[in-house]
């Protein structure tokens, strides 16, 4: 199976079992059309395009084709399902845990899908307690696994500082003895972000996830305090600080973005030209009855959107002002394996989330939701029909992945998503499928986009 | 090649003989937490 497309004015062949990535002319583009088509290049059919084309070109391209096909670069079979068996009968260990150290909030996010940071429950804070059991027991699940993560997530996790600082210092002390490397994260709104903790987090956290949504009338409407204030002038100056001491690396600025603005692009630029480089800028997932959930009608201007967004990302790499943008990230020579992708994220199996009082979930998106109640720390995993169930899902499984070309890359996407549209994690999130493969079309083009400057600068 | 430019030089089939180490990065713990990105994940045994 091929995607073929045109982007940005270059024509890309994606062959999608093997990954490989082709920059092709106009010609080959139009003959590999028909090879898929018919096994073969008819020259009449390719004038209908390519009224110039000469029968040497044809049998030139024809002999790039069929190297390609020989060394399994195009029209790969897809070869992989036979070794879903083995994915299914793996023994996962559970390597990342998402904490959450504080069922409460300090901003009244509208589309917060925690229930403005309480998950539909009470207000709670996680107890040192039991964020110590939360690390003993990564540590003694994690079996081989050397790195584990840790994400202190909310509701607003600064809210618990304290406790914050005593499980990192909990999980540094177990590291040597257990050789195990603990990765930390944070994930906060920026409101009681300071410079002690700025610095705690400098020196512990691997990486820091600071959430603004953009320019400030959309951060706003979207993200009020509790007294329905602006955010946008309290947390700004502060993240500005923390990305700089952070040398601009290692952290994220993360902003959810939905039916209100589907010119979120210009939100990534705002954060681009306050001076951020790592950007994040999410579509919102919401229940569709939402006023601000995101609908089929606007998938074509977000599309449209992502594809200014590559074309204004090389232009600045270009002046030497480029910004990473998280979607667009892919790494074709060193991503993920494939049991990788095929495994999925890994939620319910290798990731779990932990409630303040010690309950475990798939994920976060998934707390509060008592039929996806795993266990607690004390007594571990008690649904393993549940954890079977998120074992087996991946793009196999899931009937709309199958003939997708991007199934690699999101490898089945959001569990979550699928069960708040459809009540089954092996369904698909339409919107969102049609927004991740523009994505992936979009990061490709950049590749090769980079490439030809590349090749053109060593001329 | 004239007409065409491969890009990468991996081929993800190759990656199916090793199988998975599983050190690499949980998706949702780099920055998403909402949407699924594992094709933009690093892989920690590519040396």
């Amino acid at each position: 199976m091929i995607h073929r497309y045109k982007s940005n004015g270059y024509n890309i062949v994606l062959d999608v079992v093997s990954g490989c990535v082709h920059s092709v002319d106009d010609i080959a583009y139009e003959a590999i059309g028909l090879y898929e088509q018919d096994g073969r290049i008819d020259i009449e059919k390719l004038r209908k395009e390519c009224p110039s084309v000469t029968e040497e070109e044809v049998a030139e391209i024809t002999e790039e084709i069929e190297e390609l096909v020989k060394n399994g670069e195009l029209f790969t079979e897809d070869i992989y399902e036979p070794y879903l068996k083995d994915i299914g009968e793996r023994k996962t260990v559970v390597k990342a845990l998402c904490l959450h150290i504080a069922h409460d909030c300090n901003l009244a996010c509208k589309y917060c899908f925690a229930g403005k940071g309480e998950y539909n429950g009470d207000a709670a804070l996680m107890s040192f307690e039991v964020g110590k059991k939360a690390i003993d027991f990564l540590v003694a699940s994690s079996g081989g696994r050397r790195n584990l993560e840790v994400d202190f997530f909310g509701g607003e996790p600064l809210m618990n500082f304290d406790v914050v600082k005593k499980i990192v210092e909990y999980g540094r002390s177990l590291e040597e003895k257990h050789d195990k490397k603990f990765r930390f994260t944070l994930t906060t709104n920026g409101i009681l972000l300071n410079d002690e903790i700025i610095e705690f987090v400098n020196k512990e956290m691997s990486n820091l996830v600071l959430s603004i949504d953009g320019r400030r009338e959309v951060n706003d409407r979207m993200r009020p305090t509790r007294n329905g204030k602006s955010s946008y002038d309290v947390i700004l100056p502060k993240f500005i600080k923390a990305a700089e001491s952070r040398n601009q690396t290692n952290y994220y600025v993360r902003g959810t973005f939905t039916h209100y603005n589907t010119d979120f692009v210009k939100d990534v630029l705002h954060l681009a030209d306050l001076g951020f480089e790592q950007i994040s800028v999410e579509p919102v997932v919401s229940p569709p009855e939402e006023s601000y959930a995101i609908t089929e009608e606007d998938i074509p201007a977000i599309c449209e959107g992502y594809d200014e967004l590559a074309k204004e990302m090389l232009a600045r790499e270009e002046e030497g002002k480029g910004f990473n943008f998280f979607h667009y990230m892919i790494d074709l020579e060193g991503g993920p394996c494939v049991a990788k992708r095929l495994s999925g994220c890994g939620s319910g199996t290798e990731y779990l989330a932990v409630t303040p009082w010690g309950d475990l979930y798939p994920c976060h998106q998934f707390v509060g939701n008592e039929d996806f109640l795993l266990g607690n720390l004390d007594e571990g995993i008690k649904r393993t029909d549940i954890v079977a169930d998120f074992k087996l899902c991946n793009v196999y499984s899931k009937p709309k992945c199958r003939d997708c070309f991007a199934r690699f890359f999101c490898s089945g996407g959001c569990a979550a998503n699928a069960y708040n549209f459809h009540g089954s994690i092996n369904e698909s999130y339409d919107i969102g499928c049609e927004l991740q493969k523009k994505r992936v079309e979009c990061a490709l083009m950049l590749e090769v986009a980079r490439d030809e400057r590349k090749a053109l600068t060593s001329m | 090649m004239k007409h065409i430019k491969t890009l990468n030089s991996r081929n993800l089939k190759e990656s199916v003989k090793k199988g998975g180490c599983g050190e690499c990065q949980t998706s949702c713990q780099s920055a998403c937490k909402t949407s699924c990105t594992v094709g933009n994940q690093t892989c920690e045994n590519k040396k």
